[in-house]
């Protein structure tokens, strides 16, 4: 009677504080400004189905594809076991989904295949991260220590569920084989395991309840885990493909604001909307153009920063990054996380952006000064993007940094007149010429002077 | 005795029409040729914007440019942030383009194609913007141009390098492609190619700045990977970063008479500078499709 108490006390505490840090994440997505998202279902549900059930984009690239492919299957299949193990805790019965009958014989023996296949993909994981050199894209200056360590904590973790989940299973196993009862479901795996263990019954009972409790535990602290962690992308993943944009990557966020101005500009008679106003009437600030600090950035960005699993996809085709220049998409978006967390809400477990020397950044002491750009992002890293696109295309789960990088460029150049002395050049070109060089307007047509062509008969 | 002079190909010069000029004779032209700032004032690309003009002579298209009352789309200094300058850039271009009725535009620029396509709606205008490969890809489908009666392509090696404004920002892969596909070459592609593309290194208004502190240029990384794919050296091309599905290397071949293909004025500046760059101006060319089309259905005068 004690174990399902204590296993109803355990899965309200696990459920109650990962909805309680959902939410702060939640409300850390909402200071971002508001993005009209909605419509476009139909679209928007064929995308997430081949974006992030499907994971279309992994595909580019084929051995991290197959690997990550097991671990997801396996998540999703063995979450079904979780579903029975929730049902045997609260009522204290054993394996209830036994009366499926073959149906579970193939459930537990996919579970136990695809369980050894996640043990054998999370080492190639490790490897790939942790030889000497590592995969390069598992590299670079925004993956300090807390970056690496929660990668491999996670790796870790994984390991640790699927061992306790064949400890479960093969102990299970032995005790009924020598009980001489019948144990629902196949187990092809912890069929070979049983040897390994003792053939005390009471030890094996012991180990059979280790294993399980182990497992179930494992899996609500993990759960916990998330929210500190770039792995939370197991769930944000989702939304953030849903609500990724559906407009051709080449075209950037219009500024409405800067249009009403313009069109006063050009037509006195233009009336421009009234800005709104606070609930007691007055005028609110005015909202400046682009992004300093997270809040400026749309809300859809702020996701992005949570959805980000910190695989380097982006970085690794960025022609800047490529040719050693400073930016790294990647980087932007880790940015963006960490700035919206020290500013706003912070995670639950500990604060990882302020985490010891080898933290991401310098521990922040003065809060407000340490805005996103300048705080985080340097100038110089904005200035080298080429706008190409590569990262975005990259991205397995439509995460954008090039919105970011010219949302705070935006900033650069509209409120601090801060753009490099090249682009001032540039742009008083395009004032004065109407082209970007300093070519006389009139000598616009001059290409179509003294121009032939051979003549044939037309086919 | 004199020697006989041969006689020269019968040529006629052209008088690009202005859609000014058609306006004052009542008349709106079914397609606008948008010759964009590096067609109208780099000397290199204006070559460009030359074939492309005597392809659309050539084929007898309804066509005009706006001359002197074209002005930059603004695609540089949204690119840099000047999203100010960008919209009454935009907004001027729009009124001189609705005020004339402009239906439907074609254009040798992927950054004009992609502004006016994709940023002008918002901004009230709306039109049909094809950019010149479609355009060109639908002339040779169509049978108006056959590519053929000019200079031959047959045996030279080509590779086609994606500008990001057509390839990323607007999917359009093939069209550059089956334009080349048309002249017989013996066409490479690099390891970084498509979706996969590597920029030039020009776009996003770097074009008009020094790049910020670095190992190499953009335009140097890819212009050894155009030499290396084009001469077929599979070990340079194994180091390659970046790459995300892995193709075998095309086998060796000479680099005399390779030519690089690209549709961006952009592009063109940064390949053919990093030619300079290796000394390889001799051997390789860099030429844009609407040359090739040009050169190859022999219209050049």
């Amino acid at each position: 009677m004690l174990q399902p108490i204590l296993f109803a006390l355990l899965l309200l505490a696990a459920f109650g504080l990962f909805a309680w840090q959902v939410r702060k994440i939640r409300a850390n997505i909402l200071v971002g400004r508001e993005r009209d998202m909605s419509g476009h279902a139909a679209e928007r549900f064929r995308k997430t189905l081949l974006v992030a059930f499907g994971q279309q984009k992994m595909f580019k690239r084929l051995t991290p594809a197959f690997l990550h492919l097991i671990v997801y299957v396996g998540f999703l299949v063995i979450n079904v076991e979780v579903i029975e193990i929730v049902v045997d805790g609260l009522f204290g019965t054993h394996r209830f989904l036994g009366l499926l009958g073959p149906l579970y014989d193939g459930l537990v023996a996919v579970n136990e295949t695809l369980g050894a296949l996640v043990i054998i993909a999370v080492a190639a994981f490790w490897w790939r991260r942790n030889h000497q050199p590592p995969v390069r894209r598992f590299t670079g200056i925004e993956l300090r220590a807390w970056p690496k360590l929660d990668a491999n904590i996670i790796l870790y973790v994984e390991v640790v569920l699927m061992v306790a989940l064949f400890l479960m299973n093969s102990a299970d196993l032995k005790l009924h084989q020598l009980e001489g009862k019948f144990l629902p479901g196949a187990y092809p795996v912890s069929h070979f395991l049983t040897g390994l263990l003792p053939t005390d019954k009471g030890t094996l009972h012991l180990l059979e309840r280790v294993g399980w409790w182990a497992h179930i535990t494992g899996i609500l602290l993990f759960l916990n885990y998330l929210p500190s962690s770039k792995h939370f992308h197991i769930i944000l993943a989702f939304p953030n493909v849903w609500y990724s944009r559906l407009v051709p990557q080449g075209q950037f966020s219009n500024v409405e604001s800067i249009t009403h101005e313009v069109k006063a500009m050009m037509d006195p008679s233009y009336e421009v909307p009234t800005p709104p106003v606070g609930p007691d009437g007055s005028a609110l600030a005015p909202t400046p153009f682009g992004a300093k600090d997270v809040e400026d950035l749309p809300w859809t960005a702020i996701m992005n920063a949570y959805s980000c699993t910190e695989c380097g996809r982006c970085t690794s085709v960025c022609p800047a990054n490529l040719t050693g220049k400073l930016l790294s998409p990647r980087k932007i978006i880790m940015d963006t996380r960490d700035r919206v967390e020290e500013k706003y809400n912070s995670p639950l477990i500990f604060q990882p952006n302020i985490y010891g020397e080898e933290a991401k950044h310098e521990p922040v002491t003065d809060l407000m000064a340490a805005t996103l750009l300048r705080g985080k992002v340097t100038p110089e890293e904005l200035w080298a993007c080429t706008t190409c696109n590569a990262c975005v295309e990259s991205c397995p789960v439509n995460i954008n940094p090039l919105e970011s990088i010219i949302e705070m460029r935006r900033f650069l150049v509209l409120e601090e007149s801060a753009a490099p002395n090249s682009l001032n050049v540039m742009f008083s070109n395009i004032e004065n010429n109407g082209a970007p060089w300093a070519f006389s307007p009139s000598d616009r047509l001059n290409w179509a002077d003294e121009l032939y062509v051979a003549e044939k008969a037309t086919v | 005795m004199t020697p006989i002079i041969p006689t020269p190909p019968a040529k006629r010069q052209l008088t690009v029409p202005t859609v000014a000029d058609l306006a004052a004779q009542g008349k709106v032209p079914e397609i606008l040729f948008w010759v964009g700032c590096a067609g109208a004032f780099d000397d290199r690309y204006k070559r460009v914007t030359r074939a492309f003009a005597r392809i659309l002579e050539h084929v007898g298209t309804d066509y005009a440019v706006l001359g002197l009352e074209e002005s930059c789309t603004g695609d540089p200094a949204k690119r840099a942030g000047n999203e100010f300058l960008f919209q009454m850039q935009a907004m001027q271009n729009i009124t001189v383009m609705n005020g004339y009725g402009i239906k439907k535009i074609v254009t040798a620029c992927p950054h004009c194609f992609n502004t006016i396509k994709n940023e002008y709606p918002a901004l009230g205008g709306e039109y049909e913007v094809i950019h010149h490969s479609t355009y060109l890809q639908q002339l040779i489908n169509e049978g108006k141009v056959a590519v053929k009666g000019g200079e031959s392509f047959q045996g030279r090696r080509i590779t086609f390098h994606d500008s990001c404004y057509l390839g990323r920002a607007n999917n359009i892969y093939e069209a550059p492609r089956d334009v080349l596909a048309a002249l017989d070459a013996d066409l490479v592609e690099m390891k970084r190619s498509k979706a996969n593309g590597l920029c030039c290194g020009a776009g996003g208004a770097q074009m008009w700045k020094e790049p910020e502190p670095g190992k190499k240029d953009i335009n140097i990384e890819r212009t050894e990977e155009a030499l290396a794919t084009l001469s077929g050296q599979a070990a340079a091309l194994d180091n390659l970063r970046g790459v995300e599905t892995e193709r075998a290397a095309p086998g060796e071949h000479s680099l005399q008479g390779s030519i690089i293909a690209v549709s961006c004025p952009f592009c063109m500046t940064m390949m053919s500078d990093g030619m300079k760059n290796k000394e390889q101006e001799a051997n390789v060319q860099v030429f844009d499709l609407a040359e090739l089309v040009a050169s190859a259905e022999g219209l050049n005068a």
